[in-house]
Parts: structure tokens; sequence; C-alpha cells
């Protein structure tokens, strides 16, 4: 399956590599780095590249490539998923995924691989199991281990992956029992110029944080379940009672996770929380450009819209833009001719607006077509789609925990074409 | 000096060292002083080493090399030969040796880099590693400088030999880190092999890890030392603790030394029978292993693969299906003994091995079932194009065919899917719900290869989702979509939306999405499809634009009615500034001219015009072909066009001048008046071309059109083979047929073989024996099935010997103390059981559901000092309770619903129900107590006899439901009842009348009763059922509890010797909205006995198998009812006016006639009814008219009139027309009545 891995930063340096069978010289990476230079953006490298011996299959995450080398033939998604298990295993582990931290913790990082993977076939993915094998490094531990010598392999041997549900550690004990839930939605839509709603879906996922000492069983419900249209589930969910009964059972794994990942039925219509009057033009004589985007709330739920903020990719001939903002800040990034609108918290009686001119390369002709704007928003403690969680009981074990639920509604894919 | 001192010491000088160098040579050529200034620091630095150099570096083994892609081997003693040069001359030395193996001057330094696994992180201190990276900085400049750090590094690699050596833990750590990191980084470290290798029997377990990494890493190079570590591990399998073999195992398996290869045998062959299923699912990784190294000990591997394969937890299944994948994938037999255990374990498995079997099992699947499609194919195609087609011709063709694909159609008999068919599409269902892509796509692909049609749609949902996820996952989803979509287009019809492209998706997703959209594009969605696609024309993107541009070609000339918006869409791109896009919609307006150009002479003249203006080659070339095509279209300008491009054809491109030279000749050809003198120009022209393919074409060309006495007979041809009609080019999706390769497989994805790829086999004309899959061994099956009964009883027990111990261990961590048989057999109850993965260890944590229950709490505390006696009682008494309270939590919440529903709520009625309910659970828990082995007396709880003759059984079935339903109606009957017996449901006046009228019409002389045609249909055969045979039939007989069920009544017959118990249903799976009434339970079924029962099922108007486990005392058995269609209606009275109402209403859409051929014996009315009635549960309508018959019914759920007529003409023609608003139910009723009257 999978025979080698290279970490690959944008600047095209391999900076850490492990082979699972024979090793295999790096120089096949650059049939990979002849396709990264053909396709200039790094989103554009196709993630399946064949070699006259190889074939390839990279993802690209938080600026680094994942470049995996592939001799015989295996479902690609599976190749591809596993590479972002690594990447959020890394994630996990560190906090973020960066080479800075990749190289910091290299050894940790080359433990890890080996465990993931045997003969480039998964081993062991799920993080409670790796976390008691390799322990994720933190401030304390690190200053304890350069004290006393110690590591950060787990000492105990890891009795995780012999259990049939491998996701949750055995003998977990907190003194503070709790379990929060987040209900996150994300509103994707398409609107077009007019103002019409081309198309929308709300996306929702359940973020957990757990920790309960124990084996905690939990049952979710749902005031109203029937909102749900497709769902995915981590694998601890039973899905029999899920289908029977419309309720989540599971025996939550230690610490976070996501639980549940749901898309609200297409039945049922999109709140769009805000509209977006805009006028973007450029003339054909002289080089320049005006612009004017207002924004107000449309359907809020009663609940303030925050965090705004509007990013739009300029045409290329955009040289600079000379705007003001009734509220919040603007920048405009002249490398990418990316521009950001920074509004903030969303004022129901002063409407935010940004407007001025823009000024175009001299010569270059004018842009025939006008930027999409990208909405970002958040409204706290509601799921615009209306799904409420009705109880959270818990079973076998003895204690009372902390139950917590919040809501949040976020703009996912928010396009507002023009 | 200490290895450590050095260290700390030594890179301060070499920083002074280099920087003099460095200043020295600044400004001076480089070869000009290839030895170094003699150096007092410098000398006395290196001279000190060299011992200590010499001697490792004469354990160096041979290194690879590589600059850039270039692979360059050093044999160890040229490089000996380099560093052991002594004088001031040795860097040149090193210099010419590095030379002489190819490398050209500059890249010597970074060979030297490359051989020496020189890296920062193996230098301790700042000081060192800032002067390293100053080092590498200046290194392009001198070759010097970098033999004076492989000097450094081979100190620092002693001071590594040193901390490994010596006795401190913390030492040897910090030492094999480092290396790790080289490792990690790419770097050799392949000569510290001696002394980590040492290391191996290490304490520490981090040491000892991180040394297993180095080995596995450097093992394959330095074989013979490998050996020496080979002993550690074998003492490693005989440990006592598993998690040590199976390591051990591990890594054991991954050192690539042939030497060991019977070591490696012997060990997998061993743990392969282990008692742990972590070794043994070890063993099953270390098969591809072995294989690997040496692919002639397959046959032995295959025995331990199906040693395993035959393993029953779900630790091993994905395991040792991905060794059989690598291994032997062609013997696909190995899997047949195991095939409904792999099904029944999937849910389970973890998600990677989940991958590998659902990809395997669809392969098997391929090779030992009938294709179910194959007798809808010829009927469903047929209507699709009906609906679609344009063209009426066709249309009539079609019909045609269609009637002779009946005659064979009907002689084949009809499909029934195959139960382990059936098995593997419903256990693989739920993983679409898979947080893992890989999982679902398996399943995706998995539906579109085995699944009937109409049941593949349940897919699309899941992969839209995918669509929300990383880009690399789109990019793979949305290509094996594109195939899809080609295929079954209406699967993702209803997500059209889904697919439209964002200005922030990269490009090679929105080609892809584009192409999905034109895949999907009909006649009814073009317009919004169009409208989209009109945004994307003007994008920034420019790649994307050229590929919007080649989506709207393809609906153009798909879809003919919007031929020429596009067209003329396309035509206003043609003044678009940017060239590339006026370039694109050239040579697409180049393909959708071609099929109908005499109406679109202007448009071939506006791009005349643009040869002027357009540069593109490929537009250029693409325009003069168009005019020289159609010249007649445009006399005037043709020549004119020619005119200019005679001017500037040497400035062409090479095609551009091949169409030159086209045109020419045919604008000779049609107008040679005017054109011989450019034409003769222009081939001048050509003749002396630089490219010979041109020069070829002008000599060619002219002997052809002009002609001369040596040109013979073919000139008078050339009007004939220049202006001949070209067919239009067909613009066709890339994604065509690539469905022969397995989908989601890297091969599909390429579109060409894979490595390794295993064909996807066509369905075999027959279905090869079924029975290989059934398992012999039947006391295996019994141990098995008993523990299914009773596991919870035999965890309790464990659990209770572990309390008495005080162990607190959690139950599946120690199987040291534990037997082999007992673990596989708790992971199999908890999988075949059905039961949710978790239910293991809702026992294994420490508390325990008894403490929910008053009662359990008592106990809790009681347990102590309560005696063993009573302890077993509790035991056996906690399952019950849970299935009680299960039961009836479950029963609240249906009562809930009901309430909502009841108009008026009725106390008694409720009652009814829990005294209802109390009686069921008090049956369960007898059948769990007697299945619990007789251990102790069941208390009995006054029962309800199972009547042993069936009309009994019904009668008070009636009564029961009667008071219930004459109490509360909790479903409003949605429709007029239509046969007599269902009266007691009426719950409104109309539908009493109605009632009645019918049963006067049910009465009436005309109708046959349906009861004496009953067609019984096998549930399970007497082999696979061990005995036990269950037929069914439909009733046709109301479902009294429940309007909208249909009535299945089942006959039980015990072939074995032995009785059968507690028959009852569980675990039923339906689709939405399915309902099922389940039979009573019948509790003893004698040898040789027979028994019938009535089950209700509400099949929501559709085809849909229902699907349930039929169990006894001792088994499970996978079975599903799937109903004709017929038998989805019920008899519904009108009189000949109503009928002619009705079936106006009832046209266009909703009409399906056929005309058909009456078989021989068919011929007259009574004939023509019985068999109708037998193929429908329909009632005769009278009829004035002799020639026609009428019949008429409504669906069981929504009530939806059907409708049928059969006019019979002369000689046995005859014409069956059905009116049905469900046009699902129309079509498959005509197929149905259709087939009952030809036979």
């Amino acid at each position: 399956m999978i025979h080698s891995l290279f970490l690959i930063n944008q600047a095209g340096d391999i900076f850490l590599e492990k082979h699972w069978k024979s090793v295999i010289s790096r120089s096949v990476c650059d049939y990979f780095f002849e396709a990264k230079e053909k396709a200039v953006e790094p989103d554009n490298v196709p993630p399946v590249l064949q070699t006259p011996h190889h074939y390839l299959i990279s993802i690209y995450r938080d600026k680094l490539f994942f470049l995996s080398v592939i001799q015989t033939e295996v479902p690609p998604l599976f190749v591809i998923e596993f590479l972002h298990r690594v990447a959020d295993t890394i994630q996990d582990y560190f906090g973020e995924c960066s080479e800075s931290l990749i190289k910091d913790n290299v050894v940790t990082v080359y433990e890890l691989l080996e465990e993931m993977l045997d003969n480039g076939f998964p081993l062991a993915t799920e993080s409670n199991v790796l976390k008691e094998m390799i322990r994720p490094p933190t401030i304390l531990r690190s200053v304890v281990n350069t004290l006393t010598g110690g590591s950060n392999v787990g000492d105990k041997l890891p009795t995780g992956q012999l259990s049939s549900i491998p996701w949750r550690r055995a003998g977990v004990k907190y003194t503070n029992n709790e379990a929060y839930f987040d209900v996150i939605e994300a509103i994707d839509a398409i609107v077009d110029k007019s103002g019409t709603t081309v198309f929308a879906e709300i996306q929702g996922v359940i973020e957990a944080c757990v920790r309960l000492t124990g084996m905690p069983d939990l049952t979710m419900t749902f005031m109203n379940p029937s909102l749900l249209d497709d769902v995915s589930f981590h694998p601890c969910v039973r899905f029999k009672r899920w289908e029977s009964e419309r309720a989540l059972s599971f025996i939550p794994p230690d610490g976070n996770f996501t639980l549940m990942n749901y898309h609200v039925s297409s039945q049922n219509l999109v709140a769009i929380p805000v509209y977006v009057k805009q006028n973007i033009s450029f003339f054909e004589t002289g080089p320049c450009g005006r612009m004017d985007i207002t924004i107000g709330p449309k359907q809020t739920m009663g609940k303030t819209v925050e965090a705004m903020m509007v990013t739009i990719h300029m045409p290329k001939a955009v040289l600079s833009a000379n705007l003001t903002a009734t509220q919040g800040n603007y920048t405009y990034d002249l490398a990418n001719k990316v521009l950001v609108w920074d509004i903030g918290k969303l004022n129901p009686q002063k409407l935010p607006n940004l407007r001025g001119s823009l000024s175009l390369q001299s010569g270059a002709p004018k842009p025939e077509d006008n930027p999409s704007l990208n909405i970002d928003l958040k409204i706290q403690q509601v799921a615009i789609s209306g799904l409420k969680v009705s109880r959270l009981d818990m079973h076998g074990e003895k204690y009372k925990p902390f139950k917590g639920v919040k809501y949040l509604t976020k703009a996912g894919n928010f396009q507002v074409r023009t | 000096m200490t290895a450590m001192q050095r260290l700390l010491q030594l890179p301060v000088t070499a920083v002074n060292m280099v920087k003099t160098v460095q200043s020295q040579v600044q400004g001076q050529e480089e070869d000009k002083s290839p030895v170094l200034t003699p150096d007092g620091v410098h000398q006395a630095w290196y001279s000190a080493l060299q011992p200590d150099e010499l001697r490792h570096l004469r354990s160096g083994a041979p290194v690879t090399i590589s600059v850039s892609g270039m692979n360059q081997s050093i044999e160890s003693q040229e490089w000996l030969r380099v560093s052991t040069a002594r004088s001031t001359r040795f860097q040149s030395d090193a210099t010419i040796a590095l030379q002489e193996q190819g490398g050209s001057t500059k890249r010597i330094p970074l060979l030297v880099c490359e051989l020496t696994g020189l890296i920062p992180v193996s230098l301790t201190g700042k000081e060192a590693e800032s002067c390293f990276n100053w080092v590498t900085d200046t290194f392009g400049v001198s070759g010097k400088k970098a033999v004076i750090l492989i000097k450094w590094v081979k100190i620092l690699h002693d001071d590594l030999k040193e901390m490994l050596d010596s006795n401190k833990d913390s030492l040897k750590l910090e030492a094999m880190k480092r290396i790790v990191a080289m490792i990690a980084r790419g770097k050799n470290a392949s000569d510290l092999f001696p002394a980590v290798v040492k290391n191996v029997a290490c304490k520490n377990i981090e040491v000892k890890k991180l040394v297993y990494v180095y080995l596995v890493r450097y093992a394959e190079e330095q074989q013979d030392l490998a050996l020496l570590s080979i002993s550690t591990f074998q003492r490693g399998l005989k440990d006592p603790n598993q998690l040590i073999r199976a390591s051990a195992l591990r890594v054991l398996s991954s050192i690539r030394v042939t030497i060991i290869v019977p070591i490696m045998m012997l060990a997998i062959k061993e743990a392969a029978s282990d008692m742990s299923p972590y070794v043994r699912k070890t063993a099953a990784h270390a098969i591809p292993k072995l294989y690997s190294l040496d692919p002639e000990q397959k046959d032995q591997l295959i025995e331990v693969i199906e040693k395993l394969l035959a393993d029953k937890t779900t630790l091993v299944a994905g395991s040792v299906v991905m060794a059989f994948e690598e291994v032997c994938p062609e013997r696909i037999e190995l899997i047949h003994k195991n095939y409904r255990k792999l099904c029944n374990l999937l849910i389970d498995v973890e998600e990677w091995g989940q991958v590998v079997i659902i990809n395997m099992l669809t392969r098997y699947a391929r090779t030992q079932f009938l294709n179910p499609n194959m007798n809808e194919s010829l009927l469903e195609e047929g209507s699709d194009k009906t609906f679609y087609g344009s063209d009426e011709d066709e249309d009539e063709e079609e019909e045609e065919k269609e009637k002779k694909a009946e005659a064979p159609m009907a002689k084949r008999k009809p499909y029934v899917m195959d139960p382990d068919h059936r098995l593997l599409l419903r256990n693989t269902k739920p993983l679409l719900q898979s947080r893992n892509a890989a999982v679902v796509m398996a399943v995706a692909q998995l539906y579109f290869h085995l699944a009937p049609k109409a049941e593949i749609g349940v897919i699309a949902k899941a992969l839209v989702r995918l669509l929300r996820s990383h880009s690399e996952v789109q990019y793979v989803v949305l290509q094996n979509v594109a195939t899809m979509s080609i295929k079954r287009r209406g699967m993702f019809e209803p997500y059209l939306k889904s697919f439209y492209i964002r200005s922030t998706d990269p490009t090679q997703i929105k080609i892809l999405k584009l192409e999905v959209l034109t895949n999907l594009a009909n006649e009814t969605n073009i317009s919004t499809i169009l409208r989209e696609f009109q945004t994307y024309i003007k994008s920034m993107d420019k790649d994307f634009v050229a590929a919007t541009i080649q989506a709207i070609g393809r609906c153009a000339t798909n879809i003919g009615e919007v031929r020429d918006t596009c067209l003329n869409g396309l035509v206003q791109l043609l003044s678009n500034r940017d060239e590339l896009v006026v370039a694109e919609s050239v040579v697409v307006i180049k393909k959708l001219l071609q099929m109908q150009p005499e109406k679109h002479s202007d448009i071939i003249k506006h791009m005349a015009k643009l040869t002027d203006n357009i540069q593109v080659p490929m537009a250029r070339a693409s325009i003069l072909w168009l005019i020289g095509e159609y010249c007649e279209h445009v006399p005037k300008i043709a020549p004119d066009v020619l005119r200019k491009m005679a001017k500037s054809f040497t400035n062409e491109e090479d095609i551009v001048k091949l169409q030159i030279i086209n045109l020419a000749a045919k604008l000779y050809l049609t107008n040679s008046k005017q054109t011989k003198l450019l034409t003769q120009y222009v081939l001048n022209l050509a003749k002396y071309d630089q490219n010979y393919d041109i020069r070829d074409r002008a000599r060619f060309i002219r002997q052809l059109i002009v002609p001369t006495e040596k040109s013979g007979a073919l000139s008078k041809y050339a009007k004939k083979l220049f202006l001949a009609l070209k067919p239009a080019p067909v613009l066709e999706s890339p994604f065509k047929d690539r469905d022969h390769f397995q989908l989601g497989s890297l091969s599909h994805l390429l579109n060409a073989k894979a490595g390794g790829y295993q064909e996807l086999p066509d369905w075999p004309e027959a279905a090869p024996d079924p029975s290989v899959r059934n398992v012999e061994v039947f006391t295996l099956l019994e141990r098995v099935t008993t523990l299914t009964s009773v596991p919870e009883w035999t965890k309790c027990s464990s659990r209770e010997k572990r309390k008495e111990k005080k162990v607190e261990k959690p139950f599946y961590s120690d199987s040291e103390g534990e037997s082999g048989p007992t673990e596989s057999a708790d992971s199999e109850s908890d999988s075949a059981s059905g039961s949710e993965s978790g239910s293991g260890l809702e026992e294994s944590g420490s508390g325990s559901e008894s403490e929910e229950s008053e009662e359990g709490s008592e106990s809790e505390e009681e347990e102590e000092e309560e005696k063993d006696k009573k302890k077993k009682k509790k035991e056996l008494k906690k399952p019950v309770q849970e299935s009680e309270s299960e039961q009836s939590s479950e029963e609240e919440v249906r009562k809930h619903e009901r309430k909502n529903k009841q108009r008026k709520s009725d106390s008694e009625s409720e009652s009814d129900e829990e005294e209802e309910s109390e009686s069921e659970s008090s049956q369960s828990e007898s059948e769990d107590s007697e299945s619990e082995a007789e251990v102790k007396k069941k208390k009995k709880v006054a029962e309800p006899k199972p009547p042993s003759k069936p009309v009994k059984k019904e009668c008070k079935k009636e009564k029961k439901e009667m008071s219930l339903l004459d109490l509360d109606d909790f479903e409003p009957a949605p429709s007029p009842q239509a046969t007599p017996l269902n009266t007691f449901l009426s719950s409104s006046l109309v539908n009493d009348l109605e009632g009645l009228s019918l049963s006067d019409a049910v009465l009436s002389p005309a109708t046959i009763s349906p009861s004496s045609t009953l067609k019984s249909y096998e549930l399970l055969h007497r082999i696979t059922g061990e005995g036990l045979s269950v037929e069914y039939c439909f009733s046709r007989q109301p479902f009294p509890p429940d309007g909208n069920m249909v009535a299945v009544q089942m006959q039980f017959t015990n072939n074995a010797t032995s009785d059968a118990k507690n028959l009852h249903m569980e675990d039923v799976k339906l689709q939405s909205g399915m309902r099922v009434k389940e039979f009573t339970e019948i509790e003893l079924l004698p040898a040789g006995e027979t028994a019938t029962a009535v089950m209700g099922i509400d099949f929501c108007d559709s085809t849909q198998a229902a699907n349930f486990q039929l169990c006894t005392h001792t088994r499970k058995f996978f079975v599903s009812i799937q109903p004709p269609v017929g038998e989805l209606m019920r008899p519904v009275f009108l009189t000949e006016n109503e009928f002619k109402k009705e079936q106006g209403q009832l046209m266009g859409m909703n009409e399906i006639s056929e005309k058909l051929t009456l078989d021989a014996n068919c011929r007259n009315e009574h004939s023509i009814v019985q068999r109708v009635i037998t193929a429908a549960n329909l009632s005769r309508v009278p009829c004035g008219s002799d020639k026609e018959c009428r019949f008429a019914g409504r669906t069981v759920t929504s009530s939806s009139l059907v409708l049928a007529t059969v006019a019979s003409r002369e000689e046995g023609a005859a014409q069956l027309t059905v009116n049905c608003e469900k046009m699902v139910i129309g079509t498959m009723l005509v197929k149905d009545i259709l087939l009952a009257l030809t036979q």
C-alpha cells in the first residue's frame, strides 16, 4: 500500500521522509516538483500523479505537501484520507501542523508514523491509542523530561489497540467530569448579482469535548431529528440506535472529537442571515473602477451577527484600492490581490459600507468580470437550521457529569456573485 | 580528549578555521588552489582525528547518493581512498576522486554532504548549530570546506557511538533520538549500525523502540550485523505479554533479510494460532511482508491466510483480507466459507479494514451472483428513451425493439436475488454514514457495481456529502461521480446544485464539476445549467472558461432544443476581448456548425472576419476549415479569405498552413475561375516549405486537383474526395466507459491499469452454486449461536469472576489469562448479534447497568455478602431487565407518538397496550432465559399460548385488535377501505359506506375470489434453514391492525429431527417509511409439523424488500420479503361511469399502454380476468363491451387509484392500458400483467 511518505514545504524542500518498505530515493519527488511547477497554485497540483515506476498521491495541508509513494493499485481515497489523518494527528499533538513544529518534534513525528502504518497498511490511527503509546509533548512534561531524563514514550504497554472500542483509552480519570458539545452550522450559499439565492444549504457538525471518568455511555437526543437529512458519524456512534430511534448513542472517545457531521435536508428553506448590496464597476476610460458595498441583516433569528468579514479576490489588473469603510478596516494584499474587509459586529441601525475607487494597471484592459465576494460571519447561540439537542443522558457511571451544549452559526462557503 | 569535549570545542575552532579559509579563498579561482593553505589550527584539528576516523570508515558500507534525480553509487573503497589520503593533498584527492565518479566540480560539495549524512541536528549547542549553518550557506564556493565538514561529522558520529556505548539510558536515548532525526531527514546513518544494534535488548522502552526503527531501516543494508538482533526477537515471540509478542513479530517481519525467511515463516505460523487476536492481526500484517521478500513462500502463506480468514474477530478480519489481496487475490474460493461472516463482521471492523474488505467483496460478488439488472435493463432503457428522446422515428424503432426484447425476456424466469447478495448490500449500507471518505467511496462503488438499479440512488447523497471534504477528496470523488453520472444520470439530478462552481474552487475541481454538470444536463434542467455556465464564462480563470465553452458545445450537441441558443451565445463570445476565449469558441462553433451548416452561413461570415484578429493557430485552422468546407454558402467571402491567407502564408503555424492548402484546393474545385491563380501561388509556397508534411500535402493536392496527363483517374474524383459530406464529430465525455474499471480504484482515476489491479469480472451467466457459502461445521456454529443468544450472561459471569479476584483491569485488555475461544467468542457475539460495537464495554466498565434500576443497586450492596447462588440468579435476571426496560422505553416512545395523533384519548386502550407490551416483554424474557441453556427455571408469566391453527389465531387477533382499534384509531384511515372484513377499521361514515358498497361488489359473482389464486414464495429453504423451511404468500386479506399494511401469510415447516422453538423475527431493516407488524412468536414447532402465522408489512407502495432476521432458539436467518407490485394494491369497486371518469383524469404521463399478443390459452374473457387478478390484487369493473375487461384497485399505502384495461382484438392481439398516478407502480404493473397474459 503506502510505500513512503515525504513531507515537503512550499519552497520544495523535503524535510522529512519515512519509508515503510525498502527505501525509495527521494529523487522520485522530482516528478512531483515538475507538476507543482506546472500547476502554479499549490491547490492545483493533481493529487494523483503517475510516474514510470510509482504513483504519487499527495495532499496539501497548512502549506505543506504530504506526498506518498505507491507502487500498486490502492483506492486513492484510502491514501488521501490516511494522509489527512496523519496531518490531523500532527495537529492534535502539537497544536498546529507546520514545518517548524514538525522539525522541532521530528522524532515524535517519526515515531507516530511508525505506529500509524505497518508495512504500508494503517495500524493505529485513533488518537486515543496513539497517545497511549506516544505521549504528546506538553511544556510541563518537557521540563520534567529534561530534568529526569524521562521520555515521551508511554511506559505502560498500550492496551487501547486490543480493545473493541479502540477510540477510548482505558482507565480515564477526572476530578471534574464534564461533557461539552458544540453544534456548529455553516451556511454554504451562492447568491447571484440580483440578490437571489442560487444555492444554499446548511452543513452542521457536532464537536465534542468529553472528559468523563470510566466508561460512560452517552445518549443524545434531538428535539427535531427530522431536520437531519444526511449524517456521518464518528465510529463510536451506534448506527442501529440512530436508525430506529434517531438518538445518538455512543461511548465517547476521551477528549476532543467530532461526533457527527450532518446536512440539513434541502427541503427546508435556508435562512440567509445577511444581504449584500454591492456595486463594483470598472470604467473603460481611465485606469480606475468604483466599488460600493453595503451589508445588512436579513434573517438573523434575533441575534447579532458577529465577526463579519468580506474577502474579495480582485482581478490581477487592480493595483490598489482607495476606499473608506464606515465600520471596520480593510486591507489590500498587493501580492495576492486580495481585499479583506474586517467589519466585526453588524449593527442593524447603521449598516456598514465600504466605498471608494480602485486603480488599475495602466494599459491593461478592463477586467470583464467582477470579482465575487466571500462572506464570513458568526452568530452565537443559534443553530440556523433550528436544530436543538433535547437531552443528554449518561449510563454506566455513577457520578453526575457537567453537561453543556453550545450553538454557533457561521458562514461556510458563502459567495456573492457580482 | 573525550568525544564530548571534542564536540563542545571543535565547532568553534572549525568556525574560525573555515572562516580563515574562506577569507583566503575569496576572490581566488576555485581550481587554482585545491590544496588547503597550511594552517596550524586546522592541521592540528584533523590530524588529531585521523585514527578514529579511519577505523570506522573501514567498516563503511556502499553508499547511495542522489543529486537531483541522478543516482550515483560510490563504492566504499573509493571513498576510503579519498578520505584516507593523509597529507595536505587530502582535499584535492577527494575532489579528484569524486570527479572520477562523474560529478561536476560544482556538485562535489553536495555529493559529499549527501554522502556523510551531514545534518545540523547531530550537533549540540548553539554555536555548533550556527557554525554549521554558516558553512552550508557558503557551501557552493569550494569543495574544501565540505571535506572539512566531513571530518566534523565523523567526530559527531563517534560521539554518538560513545553515547550509545554508555551505561546511562538517557545518553543512549539522546543518541538514538539524534540518529532517528537523521534518518527522518533522509541522511545516512548506516555506519552506526554496530553501535546501535547492541542496544536492541535495552531495557528502556523508548530506546528499544528507536533501535527497532533504526534496525528496520538499515537491516537490509547490513544483513550480517542484523542477524545479531534476531535472537532478541525470537525471545520476544515467546513473551507472556501479547503486546511484546506482537511487536517482536512486527519488527522481525519488517527486517528485510532473506536469510531469516524460514524463521519468519515459523514465527508467522505460530502467531497465526496465537490466542491473542492482536498477535494474530500482526501475523496477518506480516504475511505480505514475507511474501514480498520471498514470493516462493506463497503456498505456505496461503495456508496461513486460509486459517486466519476463518478467524472470527473484527481485529483480524481487515488485516487478513489485506494479506489475501496482496498474496493471492485470485484464490477467490477461499472466501466462500467466510463470506457471510465477513459481511456480518464488517460494521465493526476498523475503517481501513472495511475499505479493503468491501473492495474484495465487490469482486467476489461479481463472480458469484447474477446481475440484478438483467431483466430491467431492456425495458427501462426503452422507457428512458421515450421520455427524453427527441426523434419520433427513433421511438417507434425503440418500441419495436422493445417488443422483440420482450419475447426472450418473458421466457427468462424472474430474477430473484440471492440472499447472500442481499446480505452484502444490506450490511454495507450503514457504512455510507462513515466519517471516512474511503469507506463511503468503497460502499458507493459496491452499490454501483452490484445493486439493483432501483437501489443505487442511496449512494448519491453520501457522495455529495464527500464534496464538502478536502479538495483532494473532492477531486477523487468527482472523478467517480463523473463516471457514474454518465450511466445513471437520474441518480445525481436532485443534487445538481451541489455541483455548482465557486470562484474559490481550484481549477481542477472546477473542470470536474463542469464535467458532471454537463453529464447531468437534459431538457428540463438545461436552461438553469446554461444560466450557470453564463456566469462561469466571465471567470478570471481562463482554463476554466475554455472548459466551460467546451461544455456548452457538448450540451448543444446532446440536446437539440438548445443548439441554437448555445450557438448564438458562443457567437457572442467571438467578440470577447480574451483571445483564448474566442479561440476556444471558434473550435466549438466549428463542431456545432458541422451539424447543420446551411442554417448558419451568417455565422460563417462572421467568423471569416475574425481571421484578421485571431492569432491562436487552432482557431485559425478551424475557421479556414469551415470556410473551405462550406464555401458554397459564402461564395463571395471565401476567395477573399484565401487571398489574405496566401499573403500571410509563410508566417503561419503548420496546422494553419495545412488548412490554407485545403481551403485553396476546395475553392479551386468549386470556383476555379476566381481562385486558380491564388491556388497555384499557395501551392508553390508550400512546395518550398520547411515542413515536409506541408510539402507532401502540396504535392499530393496539386496532382489531385490540377488535371494533367499523368494524374490519371483520380483527379476525376477530386471533388468527391474533397467535398464529401463529413459526419459531425460526436462530443463525448472523457469519462465514458470508464466504468469498466472498478470505481474508486487508482486505475479508474488514471484510466489505465495500475500494477496489481484486479479486473472486475463480468456477471456470470448462471449463478454458481450458492451452497458453497453454507458453513458446514455445525458444532462450531452452534457454539457461536448459543453464545450469541447469551452474550450478556457469559460476560456477566466472567466479570463476576474478576470481581472476586479484585482485578480492576478492563475487560479486553488482559487476554493472557483467558483462553482463545472465549475471546474470539466475545467479539463474535458483539457483532453477530448485530449489537453496537460498544456493548462489550458497557459491561466492562466498573459501573454496571444494574445500578440504573433500584433492584440493581440494592444488589450491588448485597452482592458482597450474598452467596454465589444468589449472585447467579441476579446475573440471570439482569439481561432480562435490560431488555424489558429497553422495550418498554421504546413502547413509551411509540405511545408518545400515538398520543399526539389520538383524537380521543382513552385510558382503556392504553392499559391494553401496556398489557400487550408487558406480555411481549415477558415473552422475550422467557425466551431469553430459555436460551440461557436452561440453567435456571424461568418464572412464567401467564401468556397466551400460540394457537396451533391459523384460523383460530386470526380470529383471536382480530378480536383483540378490534377492540383496540374501535377505541382509538391511531392511524386515521386515509382512504376508502376496500375489502369487506375491514369495515371495523373505518372511522367515518363515508368510509363505512364505501366499504359496504365494496363488500357487495366482492360478493357479486362478477369478481373472482382471489383466494384461489394465491401464489406462494419461498422465504427460507429447507437446506439453508437447517431443516426449517418457510414459505409465504400474500393472502390478500385485509390486515386489521393497520389498513396500510399488506398481510403476508407465512407457513413454517419443520423438516428437521428436532423441535424448533421460539420462532420470531428480529432486526427488521426497512427502507424509510416502511413499517412491519411482526407475527406473534411461535413457541414450539415440533419436528415434522407445520404452523402458520400472519404478519403485516407496509411497503409504502414500493417494491423494496423488507429484510429481517428469522430467529429460532438457536439460529438466525437473514430473509427478505419482496412484494410483486400487484400485491401492493387492494381491489376497489367502481361503476363503469366512475371508471371512465377516473380514467379520464389519469391520462398522459399517468397512462401506460402496451400492445400484446395473448397467449393461446388465454383468449377468452374468463381466463383473462383470471390471469390479471392473479397477477394483481384488483377487482373487476363491470363493462358493457365483452371485448374489454376493466379492473380497479387502490394502492395500499397511498390509496392511489390503479386502473387496468385489457381490450382484446382479433387473433389474440390485445392492448393493455394501465392508469395510475404512481408511474413507477404503473410501469411495473404493466410489465407484470403483460407477463401473465402472454405466458
